[in-house]
């Protein structure tokens, strides 16, 4: 079985698997990084977003192997001790959440994009968020922790 | 009152004590659990919606690589997953209850009914095992449509004779149909109530682990009454005691009812665990999801709706084809009798009221609770013959429906469909939503579309629901096989802080929040202070669980009678120690204090004295500070409001573009406003989904064809607006809390709004009627027919 070593979360990270084994198993199932959450089989709800190389991406869309060599910040890599960061501190603060299944995908996706255009419009935020699914929240409060965490970003 | 206790209190938007792990990849679903030597379940499931087993040849399975054991039908021979609430026909006949084997025995009869599991090392091996079954299906006709099933042909479950499973009426028949044909103008509608699949993001999964040295089962599953399930699987399916099967149910990743039922992969894997002597998984694809899940809605009525010459109603008449799929999951059969056609006064004065719902069996996947769960689809069918009668009778539909509603000063009122309305004020809140959804200025944003070649329309529902399930001595009355009451422990510990067991159970609606604002609130304690345990059978002495909007209305008011026993309690003691007696002693903000003096101990202090009992009068006073209460309510709460829908509609294209969407709900008193509007939120984005986007389709042979998020169109952010959601009050009368309770409003009053904005946004095209879901096409149908 193949090798993959990556950085993740900032720390090396390394283990054996299978060729096809997806970089979502890899994180869940051999770093026991379990805040990466699987919620279809069809690479639509978002719930496994990640960032790879600093940009989000489906985790059950690419192989571990695929990943060797690349840096993965997970939803676990963000906060620094109990301080959350921006982001993670608006969806508290807006009621951004509720069941939280598909937060860490929501929130992982929504900095890359804060990341990529900081002053988005509501409209973009919510065309952006087109490949993740909430059932929760009906987005409107997702929207608000975007919006309020890019202006905090931008600061 | 300590500082910061303000901030903390009933009312306060407390920021959910919940989000800290969830938003930082630390929290715990079932998924996320690993037991030592754990194996993985794989269910084979059938392919064919209706058909014999002829044989299933396993040998395969069992020599394939990482295999541990491969079980059929034959093998588990266990009791059948049981239907919670007894209907009874017009006749006075029970409904027929055929089996609802855990594995199949003999026949399928849907895509997706289980036929055997295979358990292995892991999950690709499991799934490997499975393909190597070899099974015989004899495959007979599948059975879909409603109305043909009822009248006959194929049957389904050939033992009872029939598809139909009740045929079940409430009211007069014959005095309504005599108030009908006396009627002025008579309104007929008919309608569907498109099949719903619940689409929690977290798909289904479960750990069952068999310690075979104290003989106790635990299940780590997703559920949303842990209790429930353990009662339902322990004493009607596998026969255990209740002693020796644990249930947790951790963090649960959304519900929306589809959690509430007992499931056959649950069960399974309980009953396999012991068998191989290891713990199992199973955590569902979420194809299987669509599958399996329980779905929701799925009525087709028919319905006639009696005026007089003055417009008031006189007569309802409603009959409904209720579909149950190929069993009866747990509470299917009280979603269209006892959630549905009681709900079908709405908020206005009919007198006379008959309804009669035929529960049929098809070859699809059961249909069970879904947020709402029946009262949507009362809601849906009243709010579309309202305006249909109005359109009808050149009459404005907000008039007519402020003509018939029931009037702020007469409550408790009692509607001619079993139930008694506690409280209310429906003109308020349609009055505030007109306010806030600027209906005033509607005119002109409909000229500046027209301007733009769009159609723009208005849609309004004035809904209520009932809900905080139930009075257990009127849901018994009904066919209820259990009580509905729920169960709090209030546990002091020796230093003041606090425990709070709950019977409910969290999937996103933060109780851990709102139920420590109410403790912290009542004793004068810190928030910080109070922590809520729920979802542990080890832990929690009982409950209920979370469906109905009950936890608070139910739950809460269990808490609030617990903590209420423990202030009583600490009273003895502080006048105890205080040397006074216990009718002096005053309790206000957290401290105990001798009436009229300056002599006053802390709760804190009250509760170390209560566990460091030197000089207690032991045959007066017992030690300790841990009190519970159960909580059974005199009636069901009845939230309501008014949802306003603002549409704009490309009569070339059929799209359909949801502008502003205005709930202003009452839904009693509100202890977290963030935490309430949140919840109005989703349940609109729910209701829009199904109106404009949401529906299950099967094809002829029963294979399921959205059985995908590429083909089942869940509601992304673009698709819907940021929504403007206010409450207006009214207390509910039979709880101290006067709550009614927030979680199913949203999905309830929304999908009439929807529907009726775009009917009113083509009604100069001629369109009179636009079924759900609307999407592109059926609209743009509607449009070319309207033409034609």
């Amino acid at each position: 079985m193949p090798t993959v070593n990556m950085s993740v979360n900032g720390k090396p990270a390394s283990g054996e698997v299978e060729a096809r084994t997806l970089l979502v198993q890899f994180l869940r199932e051999t770093l026991r990084l379990t805040g990466t959450h699987v919620g279809c089989d069809t690479s639509q709800c978002g719930a496994c977003v990640v960032h790879v190389n600093g940009s989000s991406v489906k985790s059950c869309t690419m192989l571990a192997v695929q990943a060797d060599g690349a840096e993965v910040v997970t939803i676990e890599g963000l906060a620094d001790g109990d301080s959350l960061n921006p982001m993670q501190e608006a969806f508290r603060n807006n009621h951004g959440l509720q069941c939280g299944f598909c937060t860490p995908g929501m929130v992982m996706s929504a900095m890359d994009l804060v990341n990529r255009n900081p002053g988005a419009t509501e409209a973009e935020i919510r065309e952006w968020l087109e490949g993740n699914i909430c059932r929760c929240t009906g987005y409107h409060n997702i929207v608000k922790s975007i919006q309020e965490a890019a202006g905090n970003m931008g600061d | 009152m300590p500082d910061g206790a303000q901030e903390t209190g009933i009312g306060a938007s407390v920021r959910r004590f919940e989000d800290q792990r969830l938003l930082t990849g630390n929290g715990t679903y079932v998924d996320d659990i690993n037991r030592p030597g754990q194996t993985y379940a794989h269910i084979l499931r059938s392919p064919h919606a209706h058909a014999r087993i002829v044989s299933i040849d396993t040998s395969a399975a069992l020599a394939s690589p990482g295999v541990v054991a491969v079980f059929t039908g034959e093998d588990m021979q266990v009791g059948g997953l049981p239907c919670g609430w007894q209907i009874h026909s017009q006749d006075g006949s029970p409904m027929h209850e055929p089996p609802h084997p855990v594995l199949a025995q003999g026949k399928v009869r849907h895509v997706g009914d289980q036929v055997a599991v295979v358990i292995a090392e892991s999950v690709h091996e499991a799934r490997a095992g499975a393909e190597l079954i070899g099974v015989d299906y004899d495959v007979l006709p599948a059975v879909m449509d409603l109305k043909a099933a009822a009248a006959g042909g194929t049957l389904l479950h050939e033992e009872i004779g029939t598809n139909v499973c009740y045929d079940w009426g409430l009211g007069d028949e014959a005095a309504v149909d005599a108030a009908l044909a006396a009627s002025a103008h008579v309104t007929e509608i008919d309608i569907t109530n498109n099949r719903l699949i619940p689409n929690a993001i977290e798909p289904r999964a479960a750990i069952a682990e068999y310690n075979g040295s104290t003989r106790e089962y635990t299940l780590y599953t997703t559920t949303q009454n842990p209790h429930v399930i353990r009662l339902l699987m322990g004493a009607f399916v596998l026969s255990l005691p209740e002693h020796k099967l644990r249930v947790i149910a951790p963090d649960v990743g959304g519900g929306f009812g589809s959690k509430i039922f007992l499931y056959a992969e649950e069960t399974i894997i309980t009953w396999a665990s012991a068998r191989i002597g290891r713990p199992i998984k199973w955590t569902a694809e979420r194809s299987e999801s669509f599958m399996t899940d329980a779905h929701g809605r799925d009525h087709v009525t028919h319905a006639r709706l009696g005026l007089d010459a003055d417009g008031r109603f006189t007569a309802l008449k409603v009959e409904t084809h209720a579909n149950m799929g190929a069993y009866l999951s747990t509470f299917a059969t009280s979603v269209p009798t006892y959630l549905y056609a009681t709900l079908l006064a709405g908020v206005y004065t009919t007198p006379i009221i008959f309804a009669n719902t035929r529960a049929v069996f098809t070859s699809t996947v059961v249909v069970d609770a879904y947020r709402g769960a029946g009262r949507p689809e009362a809601t849906y069918l009243l709010e579309r013959i309202v305006n249909k009668a109005a359109r009808e009778t050149g009459r404005d539909p907000v008039q007519l429906r402020r003509q018939n509603m029931i009037q702020p000063d007469a409550f408790p009122y009692a509607t001619p469909v079993a139930l008694t309305y506690d409280s209310g004020n429906y003109q308020a809140t349609l009055d505030s939503a007109e306010r806030l959804a600027d209906v005033a200025g509607f005119a002109a944003r409909k000229a500046a579309s027209e301007a733009a070649g769009r159609k723009r329309g208005l849609g309004y529902s004035t809904y209520i629901e009932a809900c905080g399930i139930a009075p257990s001595a009127v849901a018994g009355q009904l066919g209820a096989r259990a009580g509905l009451f729920e169960s709090a422990e209030v546990r002091v510990h020796p230093t003041g802080s606090v425990t709070v067991f709950t019977g409910t159970h969290s999937h996103g609606q933060g109780h851990e929040t709102t139920f420590a604002q109410l403790v912290s609130d009542q004793l004068g304690i810190p928030i910080e202070s109070v922590e809520i345990s729920h979802g542990d059978t080890g832990n929690v002495q009982f409950g209920m669980g979370t469906y109905g909007s009950r936890s608070l209305a139910v739950g809460g008011e269990a808490i609030v009678r617990a903590t209420n026993k423990v202030i009583e309690k600490a009273r003895k003691i502080a006048a105890h120690i205080l040397e006074a007696s216990a009718e002096d002693i005053e309790f206000a903000d957290g401290s105990f204090t001798v009436a009229g003096t300056d002599r006053s101990m802390a709760f804190g202090e009250v509760a170390l004295a209560a566990y460091v009992p030197h000089n207690f009068p032991h045959d007066t006073l017992e030690p300790g500070l841990d009190e519970s209460a159960f909580f059974d309510p005199a009636n069901f709460t009845f939230p309501g409001g008014t949802h306003i829908c603002e549409v704009e509609v490309d009569p070339e294209t059929g799209v359909v573009e949801v502008k502003n969407f205005t709930a202003v709900d009452d839904v009693g008193r509100v202890i977290n406003p963030m935490i309430v509007a949140g919840q109005v939120h989703g349940g609109v984005a729910q209701g829009i989904g199904q109106a404009l986007l949401e529906g299950c389709v099967f094809d002829s042979e029963g294979q399921l064809l959205t059985g995908s998020y590429m083909d089942y169109t869940m509601p992304r952010a673009d698709n819907l607006p940021s929504f403007t959601v206010a409450t207006e009050t009214t207390l509910c009368a039979h709880n101290t809390l006067g709550v009614k309770g927030v979680g199913e409003v949203g999905a309830i009053g929304s999908p009439p709004a929807v529907i009726n904005a775009v009917v009113n946004a083509l009604s100069d095209l001629g369109v009179t009627d636009v079924s759900m879901p609307a999407t592109s096409q059926t609209v743009w149908r509607a449009i070319q027919d309207a033409r034609a």
